[in-house]
């Protein structure tokens, strides 16, 4: 079974030398967390935990790019609130690694710092059962996927759509952002969660962990590509085709585009929930700037940069955009933004098909 | 000191006799009559009595050193026995000055504000109103009665007649403290409310006709407070919807028009309130006599300005998006991220200082409890006078009609001879110059910075949403109940909480009516 | 009224799948006992004003093949987005059989009912070939949990691959959609309605755009499915409608005109009137 799936990923992700570019990416990848761990940090082949978390940090952009692309690109529906759940999924994920500090806080209280800077004397209820990590995943799940869910319901059983839809999940996540930063909401407001010191009784800095995040963030990486190929090419994918194509064809065709609407746009949430609970403690920080509008519209770029209506594009989209970025602030720190400005522009007006679209037609051309 | 009671009673009244001068009079009574007696001298001032005041204000009557004598220094230093005027040897500085406490303070405070009832500055007039009546002290009402007779200025009448009332308040006619109570009623003023509040309890108020008319008053004047609480909200959720207007008309036109949402119109009030920061700089270097001018050369830079950015994005990228609204979102977004960095390179990430004009500044107090700043009065007018010239260029003018058949029927309009894509290209440049001019009037009550248009976007794709398209009256219904509801809102909830409540609500509204709240309800082609 | 419709929505597209009413709805039990499958009575609908159905009653009987004919603005379309639920009326009610209220049922669940459109400007799904496009048509299961495990049973395959032979599309069969030429999607949206199986078949302008060969073919289809199915045919084209109808409604300003054979409607003076114009 393993191997047939394989088998058929292979078969659907192209030709060989794309084949093995993948490959030898994925094996790369599988390496880095080993290199990290493993060899002497004055050794040419150490990769700093610098690197490795900025790898990371880029793998689950690209899931969140991933469960984008499942909506935009497949069905039609351009999220600009994607970056909502992405950071809901982190605030769950937060909330655990907040209670696993326990007493080593600046106040050494069982509360968690801000807490007892706001001079709470007991937690909220919805903090109730953090401390388990068990349970802080199902939030980091069940959040987005149960706001989705009510947003969703409402949304496409009203039939809203195109630029309408976009600007409702814009207007949701710029909610949401200015709801977290209230101090009184009970997420540490502006600051929202850091200073973390481990996870499950390891320290979140160490090596170990660092390299064990970095493997399962690689591995749901890697699932979500398998679940999403095999999603677009069952029916139900053709039938998101369809929605996008022609929604009322297909109503007239007996089926109801609301319930497979809804279930990509649950799936697509819960899975960048999942990024966001991955996310957070490798870059150790999780606060509501990642709800900003700006955050998730940038999402939509790397997506229509990489190629969307393809799995492969919206990766090497995230991968591509986020690479740059660091590179840019680094060196040009003042021109990245008009960087990412030219690439929304030209990608729109140039690329509709992004990065992939490109190596298709030059392949064509050859 | 109980011996040397009766000896002082002796003296006083001696000295009473002999030259009861308001200097002796003063020094010699009982501190705790004294501040009676400087009121009494309030409703009748006269020199000797303001020197006596005013030598006791500045701390130049002394006890003498035995207690028996009151001693006045001179303007020179030198001491003297205020009964009889004989110098006296000693320092100043090892005697006791007479004591100056809470409630001879108050009553000289009250001796000077009667001084200045009669000065012909009239603020002057009414800031001494305000200090007698806060003084509280019943024994200066004959003076607010006289001066109530003489008083020209029907507003200072007004204030003087209030300020009676309210010392009538503690008078022991209870037939005076009911008018007073009638009186203060019609005030609507917050303050009273304190002040009315012992009349209604039987251990302060023996009448009982007394008591129940200050209920009724207090609650008069609640429910009037109420009144002008709601006028207030009313006013700034106007206030906030026409802003919003000025956001959102532009929006509305260019979605109406190219069914696509331009990312980038926030940028352009940006601009705009950029454009409003230059022109005021040009102004303050090189006609800073003509300064409180530089809001109205303001107004045609922002929207050349802005028009002909929004005529070249058009041209040169929405055109080329044409079928794609959400390519077209995204485009414009970043061209609103270039927008804002170029800004940020020019003029620093730090917001700029727009000053108010002169003439905009203070604000209307049409009662104690509301207070509309001119700025904000300036702004609704304003959007008024943009609303009613974006009516007549849609409705009056050629290009308003090719406008209004293109967003009908753009593939009709097209084949009749419309130049759509013209009329897109001037539709967009106009959009983009009324957010211009909105951007002027947001300079004008708001920080200017390179962010600026960003906190205005998701509020103006609301408005668009609440109002629908293609329908000036449903875009001013959106960004008017948008402003107010949000107003209503904010002192119960706060802003943000207020503001996710719209937002539910919004999306509850659009489940009925998903074309907004004006959209033509027509045959939808698929 | 909207409420109990939407939760029958709800319990019928159920998450978990091919039970039998998620399937084929009632179709077989279909009541027409008095000969008539769609029976429209009263019916008004106004937009901003302009009534486009002005109290219009109409019925369909079983295994007929009716045509609609009408000026522009007569309110043929809006007619037909009435009975296919994309349009609810002001007043007057739509009957599918005897018992079947179209108004209390949505478009999805009315083509679920055996009621298939055909839209003015031929819409298929231009990403996929023209094989897909037929699967996603065929009568079966819509639940989204059916899709997920969906797989094409030796049956299915015969019934596309008879399909392909009736459209005339068995060597365009992995091409895809969108490369079609315009009577070819013509076509192929026919092909797409009868994989629903419906009882009802409505076609707005079925040969607009054909050549004058792929319009007789067109005419010989039509007369091929009349009696196993009904139809209603909206056609300006006069020639066609002569060489399918036996039955011609005509419209105007929203209502019934006349009724009858062509050649009785095309000497009625009314009609004549509305057509030339007074």
């Amino acid at each position: 079974m393993q191997t047939a799936l394989s088998l058929r990923l292979a078969h659907r992700i192209g030709p060989l030398p794309l084949k093995l570019a993948g490959a030898a990416i994925l094996a790369l990848l599988l390496a880095m967390p080993a290199l990290h761990v493993w060899t002497d940090p004055a050794s040419s082949l150490h990769v700093s935990a610098y690197t490795l978390t900025l790898v990371g940090k880029i793998l689950c952009y690209a899931i969140v790019a991933l469960a984008m692309d499942l909506v935009w690109g497949y069905t039609g529906l351009l999220s600009l609130g994607h970056g909502l759940f992405f950071a809901l999924g982190g605030y769950g994920m937060g909330m655990y690694l907040m209670r696993a500090i326990g007493h080593d806080g600046n106040y050494q209280s069982e509360l968690p710092d801000f807490m007892v800077f706001l001079d709470w004397k007991t937690l909220p209820w919805f903090w109730q059962g953090s401390e388990h990590l068990a349970w802080a995943l199902c939030l980091a799940v069940g959040v987005p996927g149960l706001l989705a869910l009510v947003f969703g319901w409402l949304a496409f059983r009203s039939r809203i759509k195109g630029v309408y839809f976009s600007i409702m999940t814009q207007a949701l996540t710029y909610a949401a952002m200015l709801l977290f930063f209230r101090n009184e909401t009970g997420f540490g407001g502006n600051n929202g969660f850091t200073d973390f010191k481990r996870i499950l009784g390891y320290g979140i800095a160490a090596p170990g962990t660092r390299a064990t995040l970095f493997l399962l963030t690689v591995l749901l990486l890697v699932a979500a590509l398998a679940a999403g190929f095999w999603l677009v090419n069952s029916k139900f994918g053709r039938i998101l085709t369809a929605i996008r194509d022609a929604e009322s064809r297909l109503m007239f065709c007996g089926y109801n585009p609301l319930y497979y609407k809804l279930f990509i746009w649950v799936a697509s949430a819960m899975l960048c929930g999942l990024a966001g609970a991955l996310y957070v403690p490798q870059v150790g920080i999780i606060n509501p700037g990642e709800m900003s509008p700006a955050n998730s519209i940038e999402i939509a770029i790397w997506v229509a940069v990489g190629g969307r209506g393809s799995l492969i594009g919206p990766v090497l989209g995230a991968g591509f955009i986020n690479a740059a970025k660091s590179w840019f602030t680094v060196a040009f720190p003042e021109y990245w933004l008009f960087f990412l400005g030219g690439l929304f522009i030209a990608t729109t007006l140039f690329l509709p098909r992004g990065l992939l679209g490109l190596l298709r037609r030059h392949k064509e051309k050859a | 000191m109980q011996l040397f009671k009766p000896l002082l009673l002796l003296l006083l009244l001696y000295s009473g006799l002999v030259a009861a001068s308001p200097l002796t009079e003063l020094a010699h009574a009982d501190p705790a009559d004294r501040a009676g007696l400087i009121t009494q001298w309030t409703v009748q001032a006269d020199g000797p009595r303001r020197q006596a005041v005013a030598a006791l204000e500045e701390g130049r009557l002394f006890t003498s050193a035995d207690g028996n004598h009151v001693l006045l220094q001179g303007t020179d230093g030198k001491l003297s026995d205020v009964d009889n005027g004989q110098p006296v040897a000693g320092d100043a500085a090892s005697l006791d000055a007479l004591p100056v406490n809470n409630s001879v303070r108050s009553a000289l405070e009250a001796f000077h504000a009667a001084g200045d009832l009669a000065d012909p500055d009239r603020s002057k007039r009414l800031s001494a109103i305000q200090a007698l009546q806060d003084s509280a002290n019943p024994g200066l009402l004959p003076l607010l009665l006289s001066r109530q007779q003489q008083e020209q200025d029907s507003q200072v009448r007004q204030a003087l007649h209030m300020a009676s009332a309210r010392l009538q308040l503690a008078s022991p006619d209870a037939a005076q403290r009911l008018s007073a109570i009638h009186t203060l009623a019609d005030s609507a003023d917050p303050a009273t409310l304190s002040l009315l509040a012992p009349l209604t309890v039987a251990a302060s108020e023996p009448e009982a006709s007394v008591r129940a008319a200050a209920s009724q008053a207090m609650a008069d004047i609640k429910s009037s407070q109420w009144r002008y609480n709601m006028l207030g909200y009313a006013f700034s959720g106007i206030s906030l919807g026409s802003v919003l207007l000025l956001a959102a008309l532009g929006l509305a036109i260019t979605y109406g028009l190219l069914g696509v949402i331009n990312m980038a119109h926030g940028e352009m009030l940006m601009i705009g309130a950029y454009a409003s920061y230059v022109v005021q700089n040009l102004f303050r270097s090189w006609w800073p006599g003509a300064f409180d001018a530089y809001l109205l050369a303001a107004l045609p830079v922002a929207f050349a300005v802005t028009f002909v950015i929004g005529m070249a994005l058009e041209r040169l990228i929405i055109r080329h998006l044409y079928g794609r609204p959400l390519e077209t979102l995204l485009a414009t977004w970043g061209i609103s991220l270039m927008l804002i960095q170029a800004v940020r390179m020019l003029f620093g990430a730090q917001n700029v200082e727009v000053a108010n004009p002169s003439w905009l500044s203070g604000g209307w107090e049409i009662t104690p409890a509301l207070t509309l700043p001119y700025n904000r009065l300036a702004i609704i007018a304003f959007v008024a006078g943009v609303l009613v010239l974006t009516w007549l260029l849609l409705n009056k003018t050629r290009l308003g009609l090719f406008v209004r058949a293109v967003t009908q029927n753009r593939r009709m309009a097209d084949s009749v001879g419309v130049p759509t894509g013209k009329v897109d290209m001037l539709a967009f440049g106009l959009g983009s110059g009324i957010a211009g001019l909105g951007g002027v009037a947001l300079s004008q009550i708001g920080n200017v910075g390179p962010e600026l248009g960003q906190g205005y976007i998701v509020d103006s794709f609301m408005v668009v949403v609440l109002g629908g398209v293609g329908q000036l009256a449903g875009t001013v219904t959106g960004a008017m109940g948008l402003g107010i509801v949000n107003k209503i809102l904010e002192p119960s909830l706060g802003a943000v909480l207020g503001k996710i409540l719209i937002l539910g609500f919004i999306i509850l509204f659009i489940q009925k009516r998903p074309q907004g709240l004006f959209a033509l309800k027509g045959r939808v082609l698929d | 009224m909207m409420s109990v419709t939407t939760s029958q929505a709800v319990q019928r597209e159920s998450w978990d799948g091919d039970t039998p009413a998620s399937g084929r709805l009632l179709q077989p039990g279909l009541d027409v006992t008095h000969g008539q499958i769609l029976y429209l009575d009263d019916i008004s609908v106004s937009f901003d004003g302009f009534r486009a159905l002005n109290r219009l009653s109409l019925s369909i009987g079983v295994g007929e093949l009716r045509c609609i004919i009408g000026p522009n603005g007569a309110g043929k379309t809006t007619m037909m987005d009435v009975i296919t639920g994309k349009t609810r009326a002001d007043s007057g009610s739509a009957f599918f059989g005897q018992t079947i209220n179209l108004a209390q049922h949505s478009e999805a669940e009315i083509a679920q009912l055996g009621i298939g459109r055909k839209f003015q400007k031929p819409t298929v799904f231009e990403a996929m070939t023209v094989q897909e496009n037929l699967e996603l048509a065929l009568a079966g299961p819509r639940s989204v949990w059916a899709s997920l495990r969906a797989r094409l049973t030796g049956q299915q395959r015969d019934r596309i691959d008879e399909l392909l032979t009736l459209i005339r599309l068995g060597e365009q069969r992995a091409r895809q959609a969108g490369l079609l030429s315009h009577g070819q999607k013509q076509w192929l949206e026919i092909g797409m309605l009868l994989a629903q199986q419906p009882q009802l078949l409505l076609l707005d302008e079925p040969v607009a755009g054909m050549t004058d060969a792929e319009t007789e073919k067109t005419a010989e289809l039509l007369l091929t499915l009349k009696g196993r199915h009904s139809l209603m045919v909206v056609e300006h084209d006069m020639d066609f409608i002569a060489s399918i109808a036996g039955k011609v409604t005509v419209l105007a300003e929203g209502a019934v005109l006349a009724e009858g054979t062509l050649a009785q409607v095309q000497a009625d003076e009314r009609v004549i009137e509305v057509y030339l114009g007074r």
